[in-house]
């Protein structure tokens, strides 16, 4: 009844490849787009955008990438972590470099550095797969790791080792920095997140996608059809890093504004990355959202919402209770939806579609 | 030039010039290895009879050797409170079963991965939940282990091995035999083989999935409980050490997921490899290597047998 796509006809193959051919979802994408654009940034406080939306937002970018290698290309990657600190440490030589670019092209072009060394480590996935192969990208997780820690010249020298946010304006307002406003750096994010999401949409819906998706299912097949292996496989693990370099530069200049980075990238952060691509839903855009958003949400749903059904917050307990509950919470949505938060979305579009009847 | 020569050719003059440390750095390396293999082995019985790759297994080391410590020190006397361990780790088998692998049979390998995760954060937060967070001390001489070390005079100099050490090792090898007979021999252990051979074979003729499933839990248990007690001895008991179960990853990959002895040689290459390089290589980068070595080894391994030394052969259709 309220998702009932009778009577809106394909008159044109442009609609047939719209990214959005149902009027209903359009009118949704719109409408999330002006709280997001709107509402959020005018009516939310300091607190929901740089606690909740801009890690949000951050770990959606990063999601979309792993997405990209381990959702639609079927190759699983441990790295994600690692990948995201050579966006940020390409980030800071860039922007140390050249001082007056524009720190937006920073952050975006980063991603090219992330691109390139996801390509170098994505070589053996040409000869290794499955778990080998996820267990072979661990190797690009340490060794990188090590390169933050012991290659002075990544962080400039510096004593502390730390990465330090200069700040920056775009158009005249600050954006990163101690003095930027949550609300600049939310909307720097949303634009980027924004363009990049409907990017990754265009390239996955088309000839790009389709390869990459025919890899997944099954690659010798896919080969035979004509599918270059070697290029398909190195793209995807070019696009995927892309955006998780994008992801890390966004996290270091927009979100946390600097500091000791190799804590951030360890291997804990390439997990929780997977978790939220496979909470989300393995394959859909839409999952990799959604899962950022449980997961990035998790950690201050369970510091505001376990003293609120009287559970004391008191040091140790209270985080041993976390990560109870996280494992928990992860067993629970496996088990209940083992194809992620989006089919959960499929699910209940079927049923509005039908609404108010049964089937 | 001079580089060349100091990765080529001086680690070797250094090897040559002072065979003890050789010596002694190969022994602590196979210390190691043993050690990463026990490890291994626990993923390579759960992967072969359920094809889950078994992520918790580090954590399930830490929390068998916490619990036995923790029993201990709530003052059960030390071979009464291994028995319990025992139980627990049974009851963890049992409740890992029904919970957690019974729902998600048949998904795909990915979910049942990211499940064993769900299982690492939850046993540690469990885990410190009972027993606190802090790192305890083995009860080493409660079980009978022995201390201190012995030193050997030999090749001009002295080589000193810790008497755990070879206890390690030597219960290492009673375990690992004691395993392949009970693998070889046993009526349970024909079944856990067919299981490993065809899950739909082994369906057929009688054999209870779920019932083989808790064996090889359990059995990963007991050899999670010795790693534990053996890393435990070594160092302390802390939840440090789950962190070793990224190290026995290597070592998964380099002997194969379904092989045994695969994970036995994989875990000693691993574990040589890793503290030559460290000793003679490493200072060379400054150190430190020791974190991603392991991989590097095994990955230049991969790239001529995709499926590790002893593995399966991969056979793919279309």
């Amino acid at each position: 009844m309220f998702y009932r796509e009778t009577g809106q006809f394909k008159t044109n193959y442009a609609d047939d490849m719209a990214l959005l051919p149902i009027l209903q979802d359009r009118i949704g994408l719109g409408i999330i787009l002006f709280v997001a654009y709107v509402i959020i940034p005018f009516f939310g406080n300091d607190f929901l955008l740089s606690t909740v939306m801009i890690p949000f937002l951050v770990f959606s970018l990063a999601a979309i990438g792993l997405n990209i290698l381990t959702g639609f290309t079927g190759l699983i990657s441990l790295g994600t972590g690692a990948f995201m600190g050579v966006g940020a440490y390409a980030c800071y030589k860039v922007s140390s470099t050249f001082p007056d670019l524009n720190i937006l092209f920073c952050i975006v072009f980063s991603g090219v550095f992330s691109a390139l060394v996801g390509v170098l480590f994505g070589l053996p996935s040409l000869r290794i797969k499955g778990f080998y192969l996820a267990v072979a990208t661990l190797a690009a997780q340490f060794f990188l790791q090590w390169c933050f820690v012991r290659i002075p010249w990544l962080y400039n020298y510096n004593v502390s080792g730390a990465i330090e946010v200069s700040q920056r304006s775009i158009f005249g307002v600050i954006v990163t920095g101690a003095k930027a406003t949550p609300e600049s750096r939310y909307i720097v994010m949303l634009v980027l997140v924004t363009l990049m999401t409907w990017v990754a949409a265009n390239v996955l819906s088309g000839r790009i996608g389709r390869a990459f998706m025919a890899v997944r299912d099954m690659d010798i097949a896919a080969e035979l059809m004509g599918i270059d292996l070697l290029k398909t496989k190195l793209l995807a693990f070019a696009f995927s890093s892309f955006y998780a370099g994008v992801a890390g530069a966004a996290m270091m200049f927009i979100w946390v504004g600097g500091g000791e980075a190799n804590d951030s990238f360890n291997i804990n952060q390439s997990f929780l990355i997977l978790f939220m691509v496979i909470i989300g839903g393995l394959g859909s855009l839409l999952g990799a959202f959604l899962g950022a958003a449980f997961i990035s949400s998790l950690p201050t749903i369970l510091k505001f919402g376990l003293p609120a059904i009287g559970i004391p917050l008191a040091g140790a307990t209270a985080e041993h209770l976390t990560y109870i509950l996280v494992g928990g919470l992860i067993l629970f949505f496996l088990i209940v939806e083992p194809h992620g938060l989006a089919r959960l979305w499929q699910i209940g579009k079927q049923k509005l579609r039908m609404w108010p009847f049964p089937y | 030039m001079d580089i060349l020569f100091k990765i080529l050719i001086d680690p070797f003059l250094q090897m040559g010039s002072a065979p003890d440390l050789l010596v002694q750095t190969i022994w602590e390396g196979f210390v190691t290895g043993v050690l990463y293999a026990l490890i291994a082995l626990g993923f390579v019985l759960i992967f072969k009879a359920s094809g889950v790759f078994n992520f918790a297994q580090g954590i399930m080391v830490v929390f068998a050797g916490l619990t036995l410590v923790g029993l201990y020190e709530m003052g059960l006397p030390a071979p009464i409170a291994l028995i319990v361990t025992l139980l627990v780790m049974y009851v963890l088998a049992v409740t890992i079963e029904r919970v957690v692998l019974r729902p998600l049979v048949n998904q795909p390998d990915i979910i049942l991965f990211m499940a064993t995760f769900g299982i690492t954060y939850f046993l540690i937060g469990l885990g410190e939940f009972i027993f606190g967070g802090n790192p305890k001390q083995m009860i080493s001489e409660q079980l009978y282990l022995p201390k201190g070390s012995l030193e050997f005079k030999m090749l001009g100099g002295f080589v000193q091995l810790q008497k755990i050490d070879i206890a390690a090792a030597v219960i290492a090898m009673i375990m690992i035999i004691a395993l392949a007979l009970f693998f070889q021999y046993t009526r349970i252990g024909r079944a856990l083989r067919a299981v490993a051979d065809s899950h739909k074979a082994a369906l057929s003729v009688g054999i209870s999935l779920n019932q083989i499933w808790v064996i090889v839990w359990f059995a990963a248990g007991i050899v999670a409980l010795v790693t534990g007690i053996m890393w435990g001895a070594r160092s302390d008991v802390s939840f440090g050490l789950q962190v070793i179960a990224l190290k026995a990853l290597p070592v998964l990959i380099l002997g194969g997921f379904t092989s045994v002895p695969g994970a036995i040689i994989g875990g000693l290459i691993i574990g040589i490899g890793e503290k030559l390089g460290e000793f003679y290589w490493g200072p060379l980068v400054g150190g430190g290597i020791e974190s991603w070595l392991a991989y590097c080894i095994a990955l230049f391994f991969l790239l001529f047998r995709p499926q590790g030394l002893f593995g399966d052969k991969i056979i793919e259709r279309i």
